[in-house]
C-alpha cells in the first residue's frame, strides 16, 4: 500500500478528510520552502504538494507562474529539488507529492526520473499537461514504484471519469473551476454537482480531491460538504509566503494551516 | 500521414494537454472532421479564398534573380499577395469558418510578428466575429504597426508580460484564456502546432499553397519542382508547401532561423539544434536547456522566433524526407536586400530566409532545373527592422 492509499485510510478510521498543500519548492528560496513545510506540518497537513518549477506553465494562474519564475532565477534544479525533498522526508512520513510539467520527466527520461524521484522520497506525480491518452509510457515508468494522481475536469463526461478514475491511483484531483491554478472565485454549482456525480461513479474506489481556486476554510467546508474526501490549496499559501516576514513564515504557515484543517475534521 | 487518428506523426504530435481542454478539443477534431468533406463548407472556403484572399497566388519566374545567380532558375510562390500581405489568411478563413458553423461566438488567437493576429483580425470581421489577440510584450513593440492594424479591424490585442514577452509565452497566455473560457471560446492557432488536431487541421488549411504548386509548374514545364524551399517557424507555410510534394521526387527543403549562429545560443533553430520534448501540446523536437526548460530563442524575423515546431516537421526530419538547413541574421539581411533590388519584391523577414537558401542551392544548380521557393508574405512590417540593422551595422 503506498504511503497516499495509507494517509487515506488513517483518515477515514479517524472519521477526517485530507487538507492537502501545495507549495512551490525554492520559492522564494530553499530556507523559506524548509520553513514552510515545517509550519504546514506543525499545522496538521495531511499530504504536501511539491512543485518543480516550469519555465512554461500554462495550467498555471498569475501566483503560481510568479513562484515558479523566481524559483527558477535562484536556481532550482532538480538535483537540487531532490536534495530538499530529501531534507523533507528526514523529517516527516507524511506523503510527498511532486507537481510540475510533463517536458520535466520526458527529457530526463520517464523511469530516471520517477525512479530519483522516489529514492529521494516522492510518493506520487501530477502532471497538470498528461493526458490519459499520452500516459502509457508514464504509467509504465510509474508502476508500483509512485501514485499517478490525474486531473479531471467538471466538463468530463461519464466514460472519461471512469477511464480516469481507472488510469490513476493515490487519488483524483478534480479542477474545481474552467481556469488556471490560483483564481479565486464564488463555489460554482457545476463543481458541487461535478463532486456528487464522481463519487457516485468511483464507488470509493479512490479518494477524490479538489482543487484550484481553494483558498479559504470556508472554501474547505463547503467541498468537504459536497464530499469531496480532500482539498488541495496552493495559491493561497504561496501569497501568505509572499507577504511574510521570513522569520515568521513557519508560524503564520501553521496557523493558516490549522484554521484549513480544522475543516477537515468530521464531528 | 493523411489524418492520424492518434494524432501521430510518428513518435511525435499527440495531445499533452490540461483535461479541461478535452471535451474543447474532442469537439474541434469531430467538427473539423465532419466540416472538412462538406461540399457547402468547401464552397464557401473556396469563395473566400478566392475572392476575398486572392487565390490562386502567381507563381513567379524571377529572371532577374535567376539570371544574376547564373544557376538553377528560381520560381516564388507569392503567398506575400494574398489579402494581408502572408500565407497565414489561408489558415484563418478555414479555422473562422469552421468556428461559425461550431456556432463560437468568441476567437482568440497568440501571435508573433503580428501577421497571423492580423488575419485572425480579418477573417472574424469579415465572418462576422469578436476576436481577442494575445501578442508577446517584445512583439508588440517590434510590431507595433500591426498592433494598430488589429485595433482597426475590431480585435484586441492583449500584450503578455509573462516568460520571455515572445510567441511562447502569447500560446501559454492563449491556452490558458481557452481553459478559463472553454465553453464559449474557439482557439485559433496560427501554426501547425500544438495538441491535435491543430497541426493536421493548420496544414489541411496550408496545403492549397503545395497543390497550386504542382499544377502550376505543371503547367510551366510539365513536372514537378527539382527543389521545394520554406521558412519554417513554427512550420505552417512550410508543410502547406510541403505535404502535397512528399511524394514526388522533389527535394524538400525547411529553412530555420540561425539568429547569430547555430553555435551561439542566439538562434530559433529548432530542428537543427533542439532536442525532443513536450509543449504546447505536443511531442517534438524544442530549444531546451539540460533540465528540459524552454530556452529563450532570438532571430531577425519576429515570425521566427519559436523554440517548437511543428510535429509533422520533427517527423519528416527524422525520416529524412525532409532536410531542415537555417539562415543566420546576416544571411537574411543579405538575402532581403537581393530580391528587393533584382525582382522589387520586398519579402518578410521570414520568407527572406527561403530566399537565402534557394541562393545557395540555386548556386549549385543547373539551368535545366527548377526551384520552387514559398513567399510567405511580404516585408512592409519589417522595413523598420531592416533600417534598424543597416544603421547598426554599417553596411551596402
Ligand atoms: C510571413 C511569415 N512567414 C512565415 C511565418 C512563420 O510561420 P510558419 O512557420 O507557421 O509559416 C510567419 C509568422 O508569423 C510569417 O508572418
Amino acid at each position: 500500500m503506498s504511503r497516499i492509499n495509507e494517509k487515506f485510510s488513517e483518515l477515514n478510521s479517524k472519521n477526517q478528510k485530507a487538507l492537502i498543500a501545495y507549495i512551490m519548492v525554492g520559492f522564494p528560496n530553499e530556507k523559506a520552502t524548509m520553513s514552510t513545510v515545517r509550519g504546514l506540518i506543525k499545522g496538521g497537513v495531511d499530504i504536501i504538494e511539491l512543485g518543480f518549477p516550469f519555465s512554461d506553465p500554462l495550467a498555471d494562474g498569475p501566483v503560481i507562474q510568479n513562484a515558479s519564475t523566481v524559483s527558477l532565477e535562484r536556481g532550482t534544479k532538480i538535483e537540487k529539488f531532490f536534495s530538499i525533498v530529501k531534507k523533507i522526508r528526514k523529517q516527516t512520513d507524511i506523503p510527498l507529492v511532486l507537481m510540475t510539467y510533463t517536458n520535466i520527466l520526458y527529457h530526463k527520461g520517464y523511469s530516471k526520473f520517477i525512479t530519483d524521484a522516489k529514492k529521494a522520497g516522492i510518493d506520487g506525480f501530477i502532471l497538470p499537461d498528461m493526458s490519459i491518452e499520452e500516459s502509457k509510457e508514464y504509467l509504465k515508468a510509474a508502476k508500483d514504484i509512485t501514485d499517478t494522481i490525474f486531473l479531471i475536469s467538471p466538463n468530463a463526461s461519464n466514460t472519461r471519469i471512469t477511464r480516469i478514475a481507472k488510469t490513476s491511483s493515490g487519488f483524483l484531483y478534480l479542477v474545481a473551476v474552467y481556469g488556471t491554478t490560483g483564481v479565486k472565485t464564488r463555489i460554482k454549482n457545476y463543481t458541487i454537482k461535478a463532486i456528487k456525480q464522481i463519487k457516485k461513479q468511483i464507488k470509493g474506489t479512490i479518494p477524490l480531491g479538489v482543487g484550484f481556486g481553494v483558498s479559504t476554510p470556508e472554501d474547505v467546508k463547503k467541498y468537504i460538504k459536497a464530499g469531496a474526501d480532500a482539498v488541495i490549496v496552493g495559491s493561497a499559501f504561496l501569497k501568505l509566503i509572499e507577504k511574510t516576514p521570513e522569520s515568521q513564515i513557519e508560524s503564520k504557515i501553521a496557523s493558516f494551516t490549522k484554521l484549513l484543517k480544522k475543516q477537515t475534521i468530521q464531528k | 500521414m493523411r489524418y492520424p487518428k492518434d494524432g501521430r506523426f510518428g513518435e511525435f504530435g499527440g495531445k499533452y494537454i490540461p483535461e479541461t481542454l478535452v471535451p474543447a478539443i474532442e469537439e474541434l477534431e469531430e467538427n473539423y472532421l465532419k466540416f472538412k468533406n462538406e461540399k457547402n463548407f468547401k464552397k464557401e472556403l473556396d469563395y473566400y479564398l478566392k475572392q476575398y484572399a486572392g487565390r490562386p497566388t502567381p507563381l513567379y519566374y524571377a529572371n532577374n534573380l535567376s539570371e544574376k545567380i547564373g544557376g538553377a532558375k528560381i520560381y516564388l510562390k507569392r503567398e506575400d499577395l494574398l489579402h494581408g500581405g502572408a500565407h497565414k489568411i489561408n489558415n484563418t478563413l478555414g479555422q473562422a469558418l469552421l468556428a461559425k458553423k461550431m456556432k463560437k461566438k468568441r476567437i482568440i488567437a497568440e501571435t508573433g510578428a503580428g501577421q497571423h493576429g492580423v488575419a485572425t483580425a480579418m477573417a472574424c470581421a469579415v465572418l462576422g466575429m469578436n476576436s481577442e489577440v494575445y501578442m508577446g510584450y517584445k512583439d508588440t513593440i517590434r510590431q507595433k504597426l500591426n498592433v494598430f492594424r488589429m485595433n482597426l479591424l475590431g480585435s484586441k490585442v492583449h500584450p503578455v508580460k509573462s516568460g520571455s514577452k515572445t510567441l511562447k509565452d502569447a500560446i501559454n497566455e492563449a491556452i490558458r484564456d481557452w481553459i478559463t473560457n472553454v465553453e464559449t471560446t474557439y482557439y485559433l492557432l496560427g501554426s501547425a502546432v500544438g495538441p491535435h488536431p491543430y497541426p493536421v487541421m493548420v496544414r489541411d488549411f496550408q496545403s492549397v499553397i503545395g497543390e497550386e504548386i504542382k499544377s502550376q509548374m505543371k503547367k510551366v514545364n510539365n513536372k514537378t519542382p527539382d527543389s521545394v524551399i520554406a521558412c519554417v517557424g513554427g512550420g505552417s507555410n512550410a508543410i502547406g508547401t510541403f505535404y502535397p510534394l512528399v511524394d514526388t521526387n522533389a527535394e524538400i527543403i525547411g529553412v530555420e532561423a540561425a539568429g547569430h549562429g547555430l553555435k551561439t545560443k542566439l538562434h530559433s533553430a529548432t530542428l537543427s539544434a533542439g532536442s525532443k520534448g513536450v509543449l504546447h501540446g505536443m511531442m517534438t523536437y524544442l530549444l531546451q536547456n539540460e533540465e528540459g526548460q524552454i530556452t529563450e530563442t532570438h532571430s531577425i524575423s519576429a515570425g521566427l522566433d519559436y523554440p517548437g515546431v511543428g510535429p509533422e516537421h520533427a517527423y519528416l526530419k527524422d525520416t529524412k524526407r525532409v532536410k531542415y538547413h537555417s539562415a543566420t541574421d546576416t544571411e537574411v539581411i543579405d538575402a532581403f536586400l537581393l530580391l528587393t533590388r533584382t525582382e522589387g519584391i520586398i519579402p518578410a523577414l521570414e520568407s527572406a530566409h527561403a530566399i537565402a537558401e534557394a541562393v545557395k542551392v540555386a548556386r549549385k544548380g543547373k539551368k535545366s532545373e527548377s526551384i520552387v521557393v514559398t513567399l510567405s508574405g511580404r516585408g512592409d512590417k519589417d522595413v523598420e527592422e531592416v533600417q534598424n540593422y543597416l544603421n547598426k551595422n554599417v553596411k551596402n
